[in-house]
């Protein structure tokens, strides 16, 4: 297999030009993953970039993205293959006055007549391929034994069929919100990576790099309070994502400087719940 | 290096991870593709191999600490040139600094005194010059810790030794203050909440790297095994709720989170999830009439389980207080999975917090209240759980019906007072459960004052729940 990346250093140029700021951990083990042919399991808080991740990861190396969205509930035939029994009808009953039983037979299980789902298509893809499992968790613990096999030997057994091998090995993300523990063998099988709140630095970064038209000034201001927001115990911190909506919406009301009125009255962009927002316009004007 | 990795593996199952051979085999593979100087990198392919928990990454970055602490060039310990490299960094900073009041960095760092040492370091946090900062807190160490090679002292006492003669509170103000002469005037409010927040967050780095060189020098003292020993901690899920520390109590509230998250998740699962019912005569007739009377859709009657209605009744003296502060938290972040909480607190008397819990979102403000408006003390302010149990059945004991699950929690160290067993009793026959939760250990039940036996004949069962996990495995059983 040749490797898609070149170094931990490349990944990282390689995201960022497709504007993901990635740190050390992140490239890491992107980089891990593509030379050990290991999916990579994300997890953390919610609006965090677990999803944004493979996408960009997809962008950087020009591969298609394969989405499978888990819910509960999700099975086989949504996840990995179906029949397709009205076209197997059709054939049998366009044959209906021959008596190649045995022809009918072996016909109808071809690969003519199977559905792909998002886990096969990626696994059979002549093209390179991201293969994003979203949200993990969602699923019964009994439908995670279906992703086993795809995610440590990248094959697929139809008893009908036989073993539809990888023609090439995907890079496989898993990212989970940790509403539940996932099992021990599905862990086994994958990189782990843990995404959490960034750093400062890093938040500013991607404040700059993601909202057009806001200067270093802002960018700078904005990281701190949120940071500073963080250290308040709320319900539900603020995210990436919402630190950025919030970053918009002040270049949009055309706010240069942020003083504590203005951040009060634009909370809400950054704070989804009524005694969070209260809790932190409190901190910010008292303390 | 394959030596060093497997002690390394070894001492982070000790820690209470768990590391899988196959895990153990993809670390191998894993640092084969990184350049070992990288030690960052280093630490993430290890990390990424083995930790596949979050909640278990501290455990799993001081065990690194001890392990890889003495390699790698910028870390060596020995004496000799590193010395040399550092005090010319320090020289040259220091000449950068100084000039203008004067002070032209004479000699290396260890001819500072003290004062012109804090100076230095007020700088550095000002500016947020890292590598002045890894270089100062090396020279604290060594200057401050008066460490002694075999003496078997802890990395506390050096820790603390060290920032006692740094006085890091009295410098969070000086840094205000020049902040504040810096920009000329007053700030407002908001900028000089986060000019503090900066400022914390560099200190608090910078702690951190004392407390890193700390640990450095104790494992070139005593090696990596012994020192890893001293430093193990018991995971977050693993602490004991009667004798965790602040800063694991605050890890502790921490992991409370996402954990209600998943129970709330698993037990709204359970509950939908319940078996097929037996065949609904009614439903499936009225629904043939759409068809011609053909009862071509049978209906089942799926079985509802009733939501359980709670009662908890926890001891919040000194002793126990933090366990039922806990279970209290568990409890009302997962109120939803029951049809009614009630919770009363008492000592020697008792208490009904639930109002607290109702008027506010916030289940810790709620704590907090509880923890300074409820009333619960009758004579002395010593657990009796006798008259606490008496006055509960006189006042709220006809409110318990057969729907009520009543958990019970506390040591039962009763102070020897009369225990008042039969309430319990009573209870039970109204109630649809009663539990107790003791955060003892079970070998000290029925030792000294503790009667746990005695009130738990009348229970539906006694359980030991001196930690997360136990508790966690608890809660999923009641509902």
């Amino acid at each position: 297999m040749d490797n898609r990346f070149e170094s931990v250093q490349s990944v990282r140029d390689g995201l960022k030009a497709v504007n993901y700021l990635a740190d050390d951990g992140i490239a890491g083990v992107v980089f891990l993953a593509d030379r050990l042919g290991k999916p990579i399991l994300v997890e953390g808080p919610a609006g965090t970039g677990k999803t944004q991740l493979a996408k960009s990861v997809a962008e950087m190396i020009g591969a298609k993205l394969i989405r499978l969205q888990c819910y509960e509930g999700l099975d086989e035939s949504k996840a990995l293959y179906e029949w397709n029994y009205k076209k197997q009808l059709l054939r049998i009953q366009a044959d209906r006055n021959s008596d190649a039983w045995n022809d009918i037979h072996d016909d109808i299980f071809g690969s003519e007549f199977l559905l792909t789902r998002p886990l096969l298509e990626a696994i059979t893809s002549k093209e390179p391929v991201v293969l994003l499992i979203d949200e993990v968790d969602r699923v019964e613990v009994e439908t995670e034994a279906l992703l086993l096999e795809i995610l440590s030997e990248y094959q697929v057994s139809i008893p009908e069929l036989g073993t539809i091998t990888a023609t090439q090995i995907p890079l496989v993300f898993l990212t989970s919100n940790n509403t539940r523990e996932l099992s021990e063998a599905l862990k086994r099988r994958c990189l782990f990576l843990h995404v959490d709140y960034p750093q400062l630095e890093r938040e500013k970064e991607i404040v700059l790099t993601k909202v057009p038209g806001v200067t270093e000034m802002l960018a700078d201001q904005i990281a701190r309070i949120v940071r500073s927001i963080r250290q308040i115990d709320l319900k539900k911190a603020p995210s990436v994502s919402e630190t950025i909506d919030w970053a918009r919406t002040l270049v949009l009301l055309g706010i240069s400087t942020i003083n504590a009125e203005q951040a009060k009255e634009t909370l809400h962009v950054l704070l989804k719940y009524q005694s969070d927002i209260a809790k932190a316009a409190k901190e910010l004007s008292d303390d | 290096m394959l030596d060093l990795l497997s002690g390394f593996i070894i001492e982070l199952r000790n820690a209470g991870l768990p590391v899988s051979l196959t895990e153990n085999l993809d670390a191998m593979h894993a640092i084969s593709h990184i350049p070992l100087e990288d030690r960052e990198a280093f630490k993430y392919a290890l990390a990424a191999t083995l930790v596949k928990n979050n909640a278990h990454w501290r455990s799993f970055e001081t065990v690194f600490e001890v392990y890889f602490s003495l390699r790698g060039p910028e870390y060596s310990i020995s004496d000799g040139d590193r010395e040399g490299s550092i005090d010319d960094l320090l020289k040259q900073m220091q000449e950068a600094q100084m000039k203008g009041e004067g002070n032209g960095g004479a000699g290396g760092m260890d001819s500072l005194t003290p004062e012109e040492l804090m100076n230095i370091l007020m700088n550095a946090l000002m500016n947020g010059d890292q590598a002045l900062m890894r270089a100062l807190a090396r020279q604290a160490v060594q200057r401050f810790a008066g460490m002694e090679p075999g003496r078997p002292v802890g990395g506390t006492y050096y820790l603390y030794r060290t920032l006692r003669n740094l006085d890091l509170d009295g410098m969070l103000d000086k840094l205000m203050e020049a902040s504040k002469k810096e920009v000329g005037g007053d700030l407002t409010k908001l900028e000089e909440r986060l000019e503090k927040d900066e400022y914390n967050d560099r200190i608090e780095k910078f702690k951190q790297e004392v407390e890193a060189e700390i640990r450095r020098r104790l494992v070139a003292d005593r090696g990596a095994e012994a020192m890893a020993k001293t430093l193990r901690k018991p995971l977050p899920e693993d602490v004991e709720f009667m004798h965790a520390s602040r800063d694991e109590m605050q890890n502790l509230k921490k992991s409370l989170q996402p954990l209600t998250r998943k129970l709330a998740a698993r037990l709204a699962r359970k509950r939908r999830h319940g078996r097929k019912g037996p065949l609904d005569f009614r439903s499936t007739v009225r629904h043939s009439l759409a068809y011609g009377g053909v009862p071509a859709e049978p209906k089942f009657k799926y079985p509802r389980p009733a939501k359980p209605e709670l009662i908890v009744i926890a001891d919040i003296s000194g002793s126990v207080a933090a366990f039922a502060r806990f279970t209290l938290m568990l409890v009302y972040a997962i109120s939803n999975q029951f049809s009614k909480v009630r919770a009363f607190v008492f000592i020697d008397g008792i208490d009904e917090v639930t109002e607290y819990f109702k008027k506010t979102e916030d289940i810790s403000e709620a704590i907090h209240r509880i923890n300074t408006e409820a009333d619960v003390i009758w004579v002395d302010g010593h657990s009796d759980y006798g008259h606490a149990f008496e006055v509960f059945w006189d006042k709220y004991g006809k409110e318990i019906n057969p729907k009520s699950t009543v958990l019970l929690l506390g040591d039962a160290r009763n102070n020897y007072h009369a225990s008042q067993a039969w309430v319990i009793k009573e209870i039970r026959q109204k109630a649809r459960h009663v539990y107790w939760l003791n955060p003892e250990p079970r070998s000290y039940w029925n030792t000294g004052d503790s009667i746990v036996g005695e009130y738990g004949t009348h229970t539906d069962g006694v359980y030991e729940c001196r930690n997360l996990r136990q508790l966690e495995a608890f809660v999923e059983k009641l509902a």
